[in-house]
């Protein structure tokens, strides 16, 4: 279903999206398709001598998430930014549940435009990124 | 050399080819089952010339040019003192498989926070396509803990 600028208001929710648990296999699988090989996101002893409990979830990881809350609501195409800030590290077991509000509408270069904050969060609650974008609608 | 020295630097040009079976890998790695991710003529149909690039992995392109270290280099620091703040995509046009992606990364700003603990920078990376056209722009946020 298109979803249409008049059909959203401020203060809306988008859908939900809970990933299942964050494992290592997909880290491992992150770490090649990301490009991002830093060992403290795929080996517990290296992650310890850098003072981390262990490994942890690449950021850029839970952003793809918060990036797939995004696309399962608009196609790509309609994203015009999107940003995150990385506010707590994520962990192997770790749940994370995307979700996305709508906090303004207006133009912009001609396109009608909403905006949305983001947040990423884990299993107890914590957010795990905060987050915004901007998606063109059509009428 | 200081932080504040390398506000205004220009990094040389890098080229990233956007291959199919590595937007794959990316969208099985993230649990993407949208097929105009994994499938060619579902893509197509969509759109788009091949498969596009999920909206998160132009910071791929950059990350296997090794963009987001050159700062670190430069300044002497350790990766393991180095977090990754926050990330800024602003999309111009889609990147898709097959596409050939130059950038070029340019250090915005720079300041400390808590009392110097912390150092900031700030880079900002213009993706062009084959055609020169830009398709995104990314602005990376990097924080050095210090002392």
């Amino acid at each position: 279903m298109t979803i249409r600028f008049a059909d959203v208001q401020v203060g809306d929710s988008i859908p939900d999206l809970a990933k299942p648990p964050i494992d290592r296999t997909q880290l491992a699988l992150f770490a090649g398709a990301s490009g991002d090989h830093n060992p403290i996101h795929l080996d517990d002893e290296q992650a310890r001598s850098g003072g981390l409990p262990g490994v942890i979830a690449h950021g850029m990881l839970s952003m793809a998430f918060l990036g797939q809350v995004l696309t399962g609501w608009v196609p790509q195409s309609a994203i015009r930014s999107f940003s995150a800030r990385f506010t707590a590290m994520a962990f192997p077991g770790d749940t994370i549940t995307c979700k996305g509000v709508v906090t303004a509408k207006t133009q912009e270069n001609g396109e009608n435009v909403v905006d949305l904050d983001l947040a990423a969060v884990n299993q107890d609650g914590k957010q795990t990124l905060a987050g915004s974008a901007r998606i063109a609608l059509p009428a | 050399m200081k932080a504040e020295e390398l506000v205004g630097k220009v990094y040389a040009p890098f080229t990233v080819d956007v291959e199919k079976g590595r937007l794959r890998l990316f969208a099985k790695a993230i649990g993407e089952s949208n097929p105009v991710y994994l499938d060619d003529d579902a893509a197509k149909k969509a759109g788009y010339a091949s498969l596009p690039a999920p909206p998160t992995f132009a910071f791929s392109i950059a990350m296997d040019a090794e963009q987001p270290f050159k700062i670190l280099e430069d300044l002497g620091v350790d990766k393991t003192r180095s977090m990754h703040g926050e990330q800024i995509f602003d999309y111009i046009e889609p990147i898709c498989a097959g596409d050939t992606i130059t950038g070029v990364q340019r250090v915005v700003e720079t300041f400390e926070k808590k009392g110097g603990a912390m150092r900031f920078i700030v880079t900002e990376t213009l993706l062009k396509n084959q055609h020169t056209r830009p398709v995104a722009n990314l602005r990376t946020v990097i924080i050095v803990r210090q002392g």
